[in-house]
């Protein structure tokens, strides 16, 4: 694994990376071992000094620092500081660092108080509103999805060695469900978010019958105004609809933006 | 052009004689929330499966022909790239490939296809190998009430098929352009059709008329699309696109793409990588630079209809659009192209 890495007979460095979790199931980082088949060469590709989920040893000399999770506790936010000082480029890996995940649900109560004394009870811990990483810290690039798309994240770590640049597809879901000759998800009478959801998954949920809950974060230029229009012509509720958008975070300003208008009246 | 009668029974014997070759026909995928049946194009593994009586399909057979995704090429390097590289090119044809019951609609489609990406200096051989290989049955179709190909010139297809065959009461009528196709009805019990027999195809084909609902008006449609090119109704039109795609995904002629590479992880292998794309993305017209000719919706719409009906007939003297309805169907924002057209028409600018 020392042999130095060439390709087309000019010699690659092999970057130091390291992974690291704030708040989060990990699953992510899961998502990178899972996948036996290319998890050697991957491996040949970097040199990996922390990576909780795969090896014991840590070390805190990287190039390229993973960070999965979002940031609910004071130490957190320290922690991710130190890593962004490190580390020459910094990734949000996963919804939950681009966006806050499914840990930011809780934000959308007014008395966080409340939140943790349901489901803590007495227990003394610290959880504040959750934030995505760059609310705190510059951001180098963003790996969305919940949980990310192994293959994608091999893609952009080639292109990340290769000092290629990474590009995130700006067109939504629909144009990979198509793709994939689904049925669409409307016309078996679901909600699904494919239409503003950036694309890059492959419409792994639709594929699968499931309608997009949108944990890829929205489109560039999503058109989010159609959105509701053309929900609320098939009969699926405001509500439900705004389940969707809340569900990862990503669409937080547009959802802000529809609740302020539906609360206006009162 | 020869024509032959076969009894409606003979059909299987003709799709089993077909079937030593992949067949791929329409076959029902599944139901819509109100119970209407959902077909596509596929592989057709029993002659039970085959779903002639499919109105229209969601997507176009374009994946067979015109794949949503395919390798230009690969390249492999030797000893870790300092070494010797070689480029392979794999058209992706391993055997021939029977498409059975595309309506004119989708034999037209074919037809315009062929004249883009056969007739030009630069031939598609990856296109090309896949039509070499193919042997088209067409058959008859009962128009849909978004069906629009009559205005379109392309309700009937007088080539592009090996065999066509429309249902009459009990028989079918078929109409021969190949060679293969005349031995093949040899195999089965057919004759030629008598005066009465003729009178009651005409009859058939009368009765289609009436049943077209959609229309589109073409007159002159080039240079009113010309006069009309700053209209404000195609911002109307933008602010209701997802541009999502999904019209050029479905559509059978839609052949635009965009190409991208791709080196492995090992660093041994690379591959050049083809995706079907659409004018409607917002990344269709971004470039090197981070520049984007079309980053407005309207703007990405209204030159995919300026393809559609202005480019292609400047260039073909016929439209690119066959009039299937499939773009109109399969938009969410329900933005089809009889509306649209007629708006652009009605614009009083």
């Amino acid at each position: 694994m020392t042999t130095k890495k060439t390709f087309l007979g000019v010699p690659v460095a092999k970057p130091k990376v390291a992974f690291f979790e704030l708040s989060s199931c990990e699953g992510c980082q899961l998502q990178l071992l899972n996948n036996e088949a290319t998890l050697l060469d991957f491996l040949s590709l970097v040199e990996i000094v922390r990576f909780r989920e795969g090896r014991k040893e840590a070390g805190d000399d990287y190039e390229i620092a993973f960070v999965e999770g979002s940031i609910t506790r004071d130490d957190e936010e320290e922690l991710l500081r130190e890593i962004r000082r490190r580390a020459k480029i910094l990734v949000a890996l996963g919804s939950c660092a681009c966006f806050g995940g499914v840990n930011q649900l809780k934000n959308r109560f007014n008395d966080l108080e409340w939140v943790k004394k349901e489901v803590y009870g007495s227990f003394p811990i610290e959880s504040q509103e959750v934030k995505p990483l760059s609310a705190v810290i510059k951001v180098d690039l963003e790996i969305y999805g919940c949980p990310i798309k192994k293959e994608e994240v091999e893609r952009i770590v080639t292109a990340l060695v290769l000092g290629e640049q990474v590009h995130h597809p700006q067109y939504p879901v629909c144009m990979e469900c198509k793709a994939r000759e689904n049925i669409c998800l409307f016309e078996l009478g679901e909600p699904c978010l494919g239409p503003v959801t950036r694309a890059g998954c492959d419409a792994w949920c639709p594929s699968n019958r499931l309608g997009c809950w949108g944990c890829r974060g929205p489109a560039p230029e999503a058109n989010l105004a159609l959105l509701q229009i053309i929900m609320a012509e098939r009969g699926i509720s405001q509500e439900r609809m705004i389940d969707r958008l809340e569900c990862f975070g990503g669409f937080g300003a547009f959802v802000a933006e529809v609740k302020g208008k539906k609360e206006e009246p009162r | 052009m020869l024509f032959k009668v076969f009894p409606a029974g003979e059909l299987i014997r003709l799709f089993e004689i077909l079937a030593a070759d992949r067949i791929v026909g329409p076959v029902k995928k599944g139901e819509d929330q109100h119970g209407r049946s959902l077909y596509d194009f596929d592989v057709v593994h029993d002659f039970t499966e085959l779903r002639l009586d499919y109105g229209q399909t969601i997507h176009s057979a374009k994946n067979w022909f015109l794949p949503y995704q395919e390798d230009l090429c690969t390249f492999t390097f030797e000893d870790g790239g300092s070494g010797d590289w070689h480029k392979e090119v794999d058209y992706g044809v391993y055997a021939p490939l029977v498409l059975f019951g595309l309506h004119p609609c989708d034999i037209n489609a074919l037809n315009k296809l062929d004249k883009v990406l056969l007739g030009g200096q630069y031939p598609n051989p990856f296109y090309g190998e896949k039509r070499a290989n193919m042997f088209i049955v067409g058959h008859s179709c009962s128009p849909q009430p978004f069906c629009f190909c009559k205005s379109m010139g392309t309700d009937s297809a007088i080539r592009g098929f090996d065999l066509f065959l429309t249902r009459m009461d009990d028989l079918y009528f078929a109409e021969i352009l190949s060679p293969r196709a005349f031995h093949l009805l040899e195999q089965i019990d057919c004759h030629d059709p008598d005066s009465r027999e003729h009178h009651r195809y005409m009859e058939i084909m009368e009765a289609k008329e009436s049943l077209y609902v959609a229309h589109v008006d073409t007159s002159d449609l080039t240079k009113i699309l010309d006069l009309e090119f700053q209209a404000s109704v195609w911002q109307e039109w933008g602010r209701r696109c997802f541009s999502c795609g999904t019209c050029a995904q479905v559509c059978p002629t839609c052949y635009c793409y965009g190409v991208a590479e791709q080196v492995d992880m090992d660093f041994t292998h690379a591959r050049k990588e083809k995706m079907l794309y659409s004018c409607n993305l917002l990344d269709f017209a971004s470039v090197a630079g981070g520049h984007n000719f079309r980053p407005e919706s309207h703007t990405r719409l209204k030159y995919r209809y300026y393809h559609k009906h202005r480019g292609f007939v400047e260039a073909f003297e016929e439209s690119l659009c066959v009039g299937c309805g499939r773009c109109g169907q399969a938009c969410l924002a329900h933005i089809t192209v009889p509306e649209v057209i007629a708006s652009v028409r009605a614009s009083k600018e």
